[in-house]
């Protein structure tokens, strides 16, 4: 299989703190790969890096290579607008802004230079469609988007997301501050995106790894300690702190 | 027990009547100003008081005409806005979300300096550099002017407008931000297109709190705008509400006397509607 991202030796630091140490791990394409590990093990920090939104943090510094589509995301050419163009993120609280779901939609495409409003329609459509949410709200498109549920929210934020025509999509947490049903629907959608995307995403619900990733990354403490097929870590893992963890017994 | 719950009660009446104090010397004020103004407007009947373009206060036929003050009020704010809330809005931008720390810290600090500058220091500034400039640069044969009123209050509600669009864009949830940034949004057009639009009813805020502190500003406006009671010109001598009202007072009587207060009941009432938009705006950029 293709291996869209490949991350060799990487490391960073906040300041003295070290908080991700010697990473290696190849995302192959299409596939979900679910970051699973203990709060503060640096799920969040390796995300942001793939999409370089650490950059805008004073003080963070990064040692080793991260390749996309075989490019140096760190090099100087690199054009850091259109890298996250590339790499949409979801975040954990659902965080739609404060205009019409439209305009929300839309906001991506503009700012990449879209402006006709034929176009733009299209692609509103075609996003929210995607996102498994047209039918329900596409009689109000004009509406402010915080009138929204939690859960339609989030998935408006992934319609959002879908819009600037991402190969990525990488997702913090996306349904933890989501009741059950809106967390199945949005797993429901993860499944059906993997035909057209590589999505990655964190979780601290181990069934949802289970039910929907094809590979599982597991972090302790910075560190990688494990990266397999899903079916294989959980089921037989090679390493005793990922035993320990999937079963509950720290985390 | 219970006397833990009688100090209580204590305190609280104590602050009660504190509160209670601000609101009386409020309505004192309005009171005062309405049973004081009525009069004069009374004989020389609201039409002409207000829409009569002749002030002769002292003329031995006295005319009370007061449209030029209030036009000239009306033109002295609005063009400090025109002016100010540009430059502060900028400025705002810059100080909350691009500027690095150091030249935060020194434009912040000069902002607040401007702040406590007292005006009748704008005025004497005004009158020594922007006077004689005005009437050099533009040929005129006295720069004391509505122009030279409207750049002393334009830089006067700077920091008004400065403070709180800051204060507005830095409670723009960083979340907003981060979700533009994420679609490749630059920094810049994220600032313009999200920040600013969320903290819009801020903003708004801050442009009414201007116009507040330019229409009733006296003392500055006094000194650089010549003071004579004509209609409005740019490059003209002029006189506004509040000057009008200060600059007679201490030589005024009988109707004369009276006609000031109408003034300031007028210019009161400007205020009150001033204040009505800017609760507004708070309350809305609250929600
Ligand atoms: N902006 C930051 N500045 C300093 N330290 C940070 C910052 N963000 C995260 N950290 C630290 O880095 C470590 C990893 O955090 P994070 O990536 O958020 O973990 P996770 O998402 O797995 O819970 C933690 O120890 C956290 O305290
Ligand atoms: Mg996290």
């Amino acid at each position: 299989m293709n291996e869209i991202i490949k991350v060799t030796d990487l490391n960073l630091w906040y300041g003295a703190a070290q908080a991700l140490r010697h990473v290696n791990l190849n995302i192959p394409e299409k596939t979900i790969t679910a970051l699973i590990g203990p709060s503060g093990c640096g799920k969040s920090t390796f995300l942001k890096t793939l999409n370089r939104m650490n950059d805008l943090i004073p003080n963070v510094r990064i040692s080793g290579e991260i390749l996309y589509k075989g490019q140096d995301i760190f090099a100087r050419d690199v054009d850091v607008n259109l890298l996250r163009k590339e790499i949409g993120m979801v975040f954990q609280k659902p965080n739609p802004f404060p205009m019409s779901v439209y305009d929300n939609i839309a906001y991506g495409p503009r700012t990449h230079g879209i402006k006709s409003r034929a176009r733009l329609d299209d692609i509103v459509e075609q996003s929210l469609k995607d996102a498994a949410i047209w039918d329900e709200i596409k009689n109000r498109l004009k509406k402010n988007a915080l009138g929204l549920s939690g859960g339609q929210q989030q998935r408006l934020c992934i319609a959002r997301a879908l819009a600037v025509e991402p190969q990525v999509l990488l997702m913090d947490e996306p349904t933890s501050a989501l009741d059950p049903i809106s967390t199945s629907k949005i797993e429901e959608l993860c499944m059906q995106l993997k035909e057209k995307y590589t999505i990655i995403t964190v979780t601290h619900n181990m069934q949802q790894a289970v039910r929907i990733s094809d590979k599982t990354a597991f972090f302790l403490l910075g560190e990688l300690v494990e990266f397999g097929d899903t079916e294989k870590i959980f089921s037989n893992p090679a390493d005793k702190r990922t035993e320990d963890y999937i079963t509950g017994r720290f985390g | 027990m219970k006397k833990q719950r009688a100090f209580e009660d204590f305190v609280h009446g104590i602050f009660l009547f504190l509160g209670l104090v601000t609101v009386g010397f409020v309505l004192l004020i309005t009171v005062y100003l309405v049973i004081a103004g009525i009069p004069a407007i009374r004989e020389i009947g609201i039409l002409n008081f207000l829409f009569n373009i002749k002030w002769a206060s002292t003329a031995s036929e006295p005319s009370y005409g007061i449209l030029p003050f209030i036009l000239t009020s009306v033109y002295g704010t609005a063009g400090a806005i025109i002016l100010g809330v540009p430059v502060g809005f900028l400025t705002s931008v810059y100080l909350a979300k691009l500027a690095p720390e150091k030249i935060r810290t020194v434009v912040s600090g000069a902002v607040s300096l401007l702040a406590g500058i007292p005006s009748v220091v704008y005025g004497l500034v005004g009158m020594m550099v922007l006077v004689p400039g005005i009437r050099r640069l533009f040929h005129i044969p006295d720069g004391a002017s509505l122009f030279a009123a409207i750049i002393v209050l334009a830089i006067m509600i700077l920091p008004s407008i400065i403070n709180v669009s800051i204060t507005a864009l830095e409670a723009v949830p960083r979340e907003y931000e981060d979700a533009s940034l994420a679609l490749g949004a630059t920094p810049v057009e994220t600032y313009f297109r999200v920040s600013v639009p969320a903290a819009k009813s801020g903003i708004a805020a801050a442009v009414v709190l201007g116009v507040g502190r330019a229409i009733g500003e006296a003392m500055a406006v006094m000194m650089v705008s010549g003071n004579a009671p004509n209609m409005p010109e740019l490059f003209g001598s002029v006189r506004f509400l509040t000057t009008a009202v200060a600059s007679e007072m201490s030589y005024s009587s009988g109707l004369q006397r009276q006609a000031l207060f109408s003034i300031a009941l007028v210019l009161f009432l400007f205020i009150m509607l001033i204040n009505a938009a800017l609760n507004f705006f708070l309350k809305r950029s609250k929600e």
